[in-house]
This record gives structure tokens, C-alpha cells and sequence, in this order.
């Protein structure tokens, strides 16, 4: 370093960036978008409170939807496989995402439960994911962290059980403005509840979601599961109706830096030519 | 607790930012953090300054600025109040998020060795 005209000294660089910090998950999010547009696949991400009643509420749609579409799922869970369990046991092929700390479900972590790890628990459901109509990922019990994740869904499915109070989407906004629908579960419990209105939720949605729209059910007595349907089965009117990505057209190209071994088995039987363009 | 894995993809982009600058150190990382993005600053923060130091970011000062949310008719642009039904008394228009629904890494400042 020289005292005398201060050549060799180190100086300061501005580098603007002005990028999001959810580019690479949204960079997975579309890779799976795009592949479940080209099965035909209508993937919906159902977020929503512990309790809310996400998983009984995928229970009665099984029961409602039996014999007319085919449905696959994957649950996201802290510790136990227990909501995997009881979509099983309710006719619906399903894994668990057990997320160990991670308070919700990423894009990678999907495409991870799609791809299958040979042993694993539920490591067929990439197989019934793609073969299916309906494909529901039941988020963690959270209302905060899910929200900012894009997952490849169609829609974004926010259960609220009146049980929750009126005012959880003023509290969780960011949560509600995500959402495309929201069903208002336990609505049975209704006449128990003195200080909880369907108006007074409503008037709260109206202030988060540039686009209202909710469903009020009860998944035990059935209440509301017809409307819940006929939503679903517009969604998967506007997926046959999307136009398919050509085979395999879209951009495999990862613009972001993790290990890209790609050693997955695609079963789903395409040619893969996978660009990384590395920076 | 999701803002431990924005500070490591925002410690992901700073890798590649400086990728072009040899030797830089990072001295200020400036990040945006919208009122609707999701994002708790001072747990960022936090988890910020738990992982820069086995990250390219060691030692790096971070400053949030935080970016209220802005919601305006999507038909004739005019602001929507606070809190208020998201839709545009004048025209009966949709709400659109104008600003405040990112988190962004913004600019970088590095010390580079000249040469």
C-alpha cells in the first residue's frame, strides 16, 4: 500500500442487486408448475391454523369426490406423519413432508416428496401425484410462514375455523392476501360461538384479500361441501383449459447455486436436457 | 420462524453478487423488507447475524428498510385507505399491492482490493 498516492488501498464498490430473496423458490416453484400443468394436474395449497381442520376437511372431500377424480397429497407436519396417516386411511394416496423446525413448506421441499426417495414412507405419491386430478398440499399448521412460499399451486386454499375469532385475518394479512379462497371450516360450531358472525368475518376479509371469496363448511355434517366442490372442479376446469407447456419447453435453466447433480429419476418418462446456467 | 431461510438465500445472492469482485469483503448489505412481505425485521436481523458469520457475508452490517404496504385500484391507480375494504370507492375497481408485498436484497457495498 502506498502512502503517497494511496494506490493499492482498497476501495468501496456499490453493487446494486435489487433481487428478491424468494427468486430461487419461486425459480422451483414454476419447474413444478409447469410439470403439474403438463400432467393435467390441479395441485392446491391448503394453509391454514393448527386445528383449523385442513386435514378433516381433505378427508370429506375424498369421501365426496370418490369414484369421480383422482386425488394425491402430500402433508406437511413438524414431527409426526399423522395427517399423511389419516389421508391414507381416508382413500387418499399421500406422504408426509415431516419438516423437523421449518414452519412451512417450500417448493424444493415438494419437489423433493414428489420425486421420491426410494425407501421412504409415502415414496410412491410422486406417481399418484402425477396420475392425479387433484393434488393437495397440506401446508403446516401456521398462519404466518407458509404465506410467502410459492408452491406450484393453482390455488391457494386458506382454512379458518370460526372457532379462530373474527378477526385472524386482520392479524395475519399477509396470509389472507394470498389467499384465492378461503373455506370457513366448523360452521356447526356456530350457535356455540356468541361472539363470532360470518358478517364480522367477512367485513375482515373483505380489508386483506383484493379478491373475497369464502366458503362456509362443515366437513362433519357435510354443510357447504357441495359449494367447496364445485370451486374445485372450476379450478380443474381452468387447468384442462390452461394451455400445456410444450414437452418440456419450459426453462430448466437454474439460475441459482445449489449442488445440481439433477440425479432425480424423472419416472414421468420425458427427455430432460437441463441447462444451468450457473452464476 | 421462516426468516432463517431468507437470510440464507439472502447469503446465497450475496455469493453470487460478489462472484465478479475477487477478494471483496462485504461491508453493508441493504435489504427491503415490505409490511406485507411476510418478514419480521428484527428476526431477520437476528438470523442475520447468526449466520453471516460462516457465510461470505462475516462481519457485514445489515440495514432493513422497511417498505409500507401500499394498496391502489388496479383501474384508475387512485390509493386505497388503510385498513379499509380493498376496493377503490371511486371506481369500484380490484385492489392491487402497489408496494410493500417484497423482501428484496437491494445493493451491496464491498471493500475491493485495487489493483
Amino acid at each position: 500500500m502506498c502512502d503517497v498516492c494511496g494506490c493499492g488501498d482498497p476501495k468501496l464498490v456499490s453493487v446494486d442487486v435489487h433481487s428478491s430473496l424468494l427468486s430461487a423458490n419461486d425459480h422451483e416453484a414454476a419447474h413444478l408448475r409447469a410439470h403439474f400443468l403438463e400432467g393435467g394436474v390441479t395441485a392446491i395449497n391448503l394453509m391454514g391454523s393448527p386445528g383449523s381442520g385442513k386435514t378433516a376437511l381433505l378427508e370429506a372431500t375424498s369421501r365426496a369426490l370418490a369414484g369421480r377424480f383422482k386425488l394425491a397429497a402430500v402433508s406437511g407436519d413438524l414431527a409426526t406423519t399423522n395427517d399423511s396417516d389419516r389421508l391414507a386411511r381416508a382413500g387418499i394416496p399421500s406422504a408426509a413432508i415431516t419438516t423437523g423446525t421449518a414452519c412451512h413448506l417450500d417448493a424444493a421441499m415438494v419437489g423433493r416428496a414428489l420425486q421420491g426417495t426410494p425407501g421412504a414412507t409415502g415414496s410412491e405419491v410422486g406417481e399418484a401425484a402425477r396420475a392425479s386430478d387433484f393434488f393437495f398440499i397440506e401446508n403446516v399448521g401456521n398462519l404466518v410462514c407458509p404465506a410467502i412460499y410459492d408452491l406450484g399451486q393453482a390455488a391457494n386454499v386458506v382454512a379458518l375455523s370460526v372457532t379462530e375469532g373474527v378477526d385472524k385475518p386482520l392479524k395475519y394479512p399477509v396470509m389472507f392476501k394470498a389467499a384465492d379462497l378461503v373455506v370457513l371450516t366448523k360452521v356447526d360450531l356456530l350457535p356455540h360461538l356468541r361472539d363470532v358472525s360470518i358478517a364480522a368475518i367477512a367485513d375482515a376479509l373483505q380489508r386483506v384479500m383484493p379478491r373475497p371469496r369464502f366458503i362456509e363448511v362443515s366437513a362433519t355434517e357435510g354443510t357447504g361441501m357441495a359449494a367447496w366442490i364445485e370451486w374445485l372442479e372450476a379450478r380443474r376446469d381452468e387447468t384442462k383449459r390452461a394451455p400445456r407447456p410444450a414437452a418440456h419447453a419450459h426453462d430448466h435453466g437454474h439460475a441459482h447455486d445449489h449442488d445440481h447433480a439433477h440425479d432425480h429419476d424423472h419416472a414421468h418418462g420425458h427427455p430432460h436436457s437441463h441447462t444451468h446456467a450457473k452464476r | 420462524m421462516h426468516e432463517a431461510s431468507l437470510v440464507s438465500a439472502l447469503c446465497d445472492q450475496i455469493d453470487r453478487s460478489i462472484a465478479p469482485h475477487p477478494g471483496a469483503i462485504v461491508r453493508v448489505v441493504h435489504v427491503r423488507v415490505g409490511e406485507l412481505a411476510g418478514v419480521e425485521p428484527e428476526l431477520f436481523k437476528t438470523a442475520f447475524e447468526l449466520l453471516r458469520e460462516a457465510r461470505s457475508c462475516k462481519g457485514a452490517a445489515l440495514v432493513v428498510v422497511a417498505v409500507p404496504a401500499e394498496w391502489r385500484c388496479r383501474a384508475c391507480d387512485a390509493a386505497l385507505p388503510r385498513g379499509g375494504i380493498l376496493e377503490c370507492a371511486a371506481c369500484g375497481g380490484e385492489a392491487r399491492l402497489a408496494q410493500g408485498g417484497d423482501v428484496f436484497l437491494d445493493r451491496l457495498e464491498l471493500e475491493v482490493p485495487d489493483v
